[in-house]
């Protein structure tokens, strides 16, 4: 019943959708406000709908209710709570269920927070939103339905794969995916702009905080998702260039460009053309990277059952969104007043810099992942593209912005001088040159470019505290008034260093945990000890053990440093009951900021086992450098400056309260 | 200096100097990509391709095949010995390392490596299934192509 009802309440938040992709367009375009007024509740209705038909798929899950095709096909009555619960999204028909369900929660944000925005610019909004929003409801109802039952229920579920029966599947999907289909609303933002003919610097204002907040969990999405490959696969990596891990890459490079746009057509009025484009953009590679992953072109642990007319459904809408927008673009753009124009040296300067890097390393992206199928769909050949590839295009194009990403935050607006930022500088780079020549000094000539590596992430994190404190002055007006000043800075001035703190961070881990990882593989017998990095690992033995849906051999291991016990690790080997399918866990010591990883390989008859055992130094700021990112990002969005919609408001703030209601209708 | 350099610029200046900042990134990015396709990218070779093509020692492949029934061999160390089919011809493999959880006899395979002097392929990164439904995509197809695939689609 509850399935039904699901089902039912998808069809009906389709319905919905279709009248929110025309009315309030049509009254933004006539200015009939109570047409337009139709948006705001239509879309809580949307989200509302959605909502409950996520519920009843979710129900579903929890009571192992069987007669349901996709319950059936993911999931078993022995699998722990949690596992019931992210397994909603853990396939093919769950996961784009949660794709809409984003996709309508932004909208209804939109609708209920959007007060400041004028009511024609909100109303195209969620106007375009909507016709995303129909699209995929199409997709889902169409081709995907994941309330589907079978006719004679089996008594038993199929199982979900091991691989995502992880903690890592209840967290990564949800986040990358707000942060995927939060470029949606940025995306609908632009076309309404377009369709209205209409865009200034108060757009910027609007649309900043929405990229950012999909920006962030997109940042964390990405950063999850590659810790949890390194934990659960096994391979000891963090990022393997993998097509779906570039599909996930592009829109955040794209993004990361639009966010530094949007400052600029926001402050100074410029480069409007170009952030639109990437508010298409961005939001295009989102939906390139569904259509990648979810149309079975690419073979990858994300790659659930596939089936053809699917992915010729999302090809079709991806071609609709993409080329419509584009095709709207190239005929309104032309349309709209160019921005104030700048020196080369100045903080729009740098901005376009970052784009341009950030742009360039995207289509480098774009390139080394499609080139491999664009050229099998010709030619028939099968390469790959791998690792190489992109460390020979991608590395070069980030060091030059990592290098002037110190210099954007100081430099001034219109026409900067390069002499006053460099001296606001110079203690970040003393400080990353004391760090070059100490690790020189440390580690001799053992990898001649980590200490340049190092430096730059000196140089980065440095220049990022280097900025707060030149600017507040903090040692001319004295430590009491300066922290005071610090504290009033506004929230945009702290997000951009924290997260520029943050890439600097995950620059260092990046850097020391591939230069200098120790790595030892090899066949151990009970007993047997293995040296490295300062560490005796032992192997004890093998012993089988039961889980609640699995049976596992752990190999037992006791870490010592300097005859000292510091942690026994016990990585494992599962079987899984339903599926029979292995899978391989990984035992990981954490000390400070590094790691030991330790992997077991096939057993041997005599009770030996093979075993990969890495030193991994600074491993884990890969990571927490991307947390500190988005936090930057946070206390970005809750910048005073962009929650007060209007330019008006700072001034009058009576003003600004009588004009709130009327804008919120 | 850079203040009076600003000032003295016309608007059609700046926007030369945007447009060549831009066409000087974009350059480079180019040549950078169409370098590293012409000497980073891996092709996929079955062992029939390798026998008769004779590929040079030295050039990184992606071989895929099915690995030959009984031919594994372990030794310490973690070095593992195989042999890699395509039903027509075979070549043998050596890889040190940890072999992936749903590598068996029998079944398909992808190894990335350099074929050695000896007529050996040394494997540094093997590749098998993810999921009981995964068969990597370019030994399905090498192996329709032979008509000895029996899998489903």
């Amino acid at each position: 019943m509850i399935v039904e009802l699901g089902h039912f309440a998808l069809v009906l938040a389709f319905a919905l959708a279709l009248v929110q992709s025309v009315l309030p367009l049509v009254g933004a375009l006539r200015e009939d406000r109570p047409l337009m007024a139709v948006a705001a509740p239509v879309s809580v209705g949307l989200f509302l709908l959605v909502g409950l038909s996520f519920l009843g798929l979710t129900a579903a899950y929890l009571t192992s209710d069987f007669s349901v095709l996709n319950v059936y096909a993911n999931s078993h009555s022995a699998k722990p709570l949690i596992y019931k619960i992210s397994g909603v999204w853990g396939n093919h028909e769950g996961s784009v269920l949660l794709w809409v369900l984003i996709l309508v929660f932004f909208g209804a944000l939109v609708g209920l927070f959007g007060s400041t925005i004028p009511a024609p610019l909100k109303a195209a909004t969620l106007s375009v939103q909507a016709w995303v929003t129909t699209g995929f409801l199409a997709f889902l109802l169409f081709t995907s339905n994941p309330f589907e039952r079978i006719p004679s229920p089996p008594l038993e579920g199929q199982g979900l794969n091991p691989i995502l029966q992880d903690i890592g599947l209840a967290i990564h999907p949800p986040l990358l995916y707000v942060g995927y289909v939060g470029l949606s609303i940025t995306f609908s933002f632009a076309v309404a702009a377009l369709l209205l003919g209409r865009i200034d610097a108060a757009w910027a204002r609007w649309v900043r905080p929405w990229t950012l907040l999909a920006w962030v969990f997109l940042t964390l999405g990405i950063a999850m998702g590659s810790y949890w490959a390194y934990y659960e696969l096994g391979w000891g990596g963090w990022w393997f260039w993998d097509p779906v891990e570039n599909a996930s890459l592009m829109p955040w490079l794209v993004g990361t460009a639009l966010l530094h746009s949007a400052i600029v057509m926001e402050k100074r009025e410029g480069l409007k053309v170009w952030t639109i484009l990437l508010a298409i953009f961005a939001f295009s590679l989102s939906l390139l990277g569904t259509f990648l992953v979810r149309s079975g072109v690419l073979t990858s642990v994300h790659a659930f059952a596939t089936d053809p007319a699917r992915g010729v459904f999302i090809l079709g809408l991806l071609v609709l969104f993409i080329g419509g927008s584009l095709t709207l673009y190239a005929w309104r753009a032309p349309m709209l007043k160019q921005g104030g124009l700048f020196a080369p040296i100045s903080r729009e300067g740098a901005l376009v810099l970052n784009n341009l890097f950030l742009s360039a390393a995207a289509a480098a992206v774009f390139i080394g992942t499609l080139y491999p199928l664009a050229l099998d769909v010709v030619t028939g050949e099968k390469i790959s593209v791998g690792a190489p590839f992109f460390n020979l295009t991608f590395g070069p194009l980030m060091v030059p912005l990592l290098l002037a990403v110190p210099f954007g935050p100081v430099l001034a607006w219109k026409r900067g001088d390069l002499l006053a930022a460099c001296q606001r500088l110079y203690a970040a780079f003393g400080l990353a040159v004391v760090a070059i020549l100490f690790c020189y000094w440390l580690w001799g000539g053992k990898a001649a470019l980590a200490p340049l590596g190092v430096g730059l992430a000196v140089w980065l994190m440095v220049g990022a505290v280097a900025e707060l404190i030149t600017r507040v002055r903090l040692f001319d007006v004295g430590l009491k008034r300066g922290v005071a000043r610090l504290v009033g800075l506004p929230g945009s001035a702290w997000g951009t260093a924290i997260a520029h703190f943050g890439v600097g961070m995950t620059v260092l881990g990046i850097v020391t945990a591939s230069a200098f990882q120790d790595e030892r593989i090899l066949t151990m017998r009970p007993g047997e000890t293995v040296e490295l990095s300062g560490y005796d690992v032992t192997f004890d033995g093998v012993a089988p053990r039961r889980g609640p849906n699995f049976q596992e051999d752990v190999g037992l291991f006791t870490l010592r440093k300097d005859g000292a016990v510091v942690d026994r690790l016990e990585p494992s080997k599962r079987i899984y009951e339903a599926s029979r399918m292995p899978t391989t866990e990984a035992g990981i010591h954490t000390a400070g900021f590094s790691q030991l990883y330790l992997s077991l390989g096939e057993a041997r008859g005599d009770g030996g086992v093979d075993v990969r055992v890495y030193f991994k130094p600074l491993v884990t700021l890969i990571w927490i450098g991307c947390v500190v990112m988005s936090f930057g990002g946070l206390v970005s969005i809750f910048d005073r400056r962009l929650r007060v919609g209007a330019p008006t408001a700072a001034r009058s703030r009576s003003k600004s309260r009588s004009a709130l209601p009327a804008a919120a209708e | 200096m850079t203040r009076t350099d600003a000032k003295t610029m016309t608007r059609k200046q700046k926007r030369l100097t945007l447009i060549g900042a831009a066409g000087v990134v974009l350059a480079a990015a180019a040549g950078l990509i169409l370098f590293a396709l012409n000497d980073q990218i891996v092709f996929f070779q079955t062992p029939t391709d390798i026998v008769q093509k004779g590929i040079p020692h030295g050039q990184r492949i992606r071989l895929g095949g099915l690995v030959e029934e009984g031919s594994l061999r372990r030794s310490d160390d973690a070095r593992v010995d195989f042999v890699v089919t395509d039903t027509t011809s075979t070549i043998a493999v050596t890889y040190q390392g940890i072999l992936p959880d749903l590598f068996r006899e029998g079944q398909g395979v992808v190894a990335e490596g350099v074929v050695g002097p000896d007529g050996v392929f040394v494997a540094d990164n093997v590749l098998a299934k993810h999921d009981e439904n995964y068969v990597p995509k370019e030994v399905a197809e090498a192996l329709k192509d032979k008509g000895v695939w029996q899998g489903q689609n």
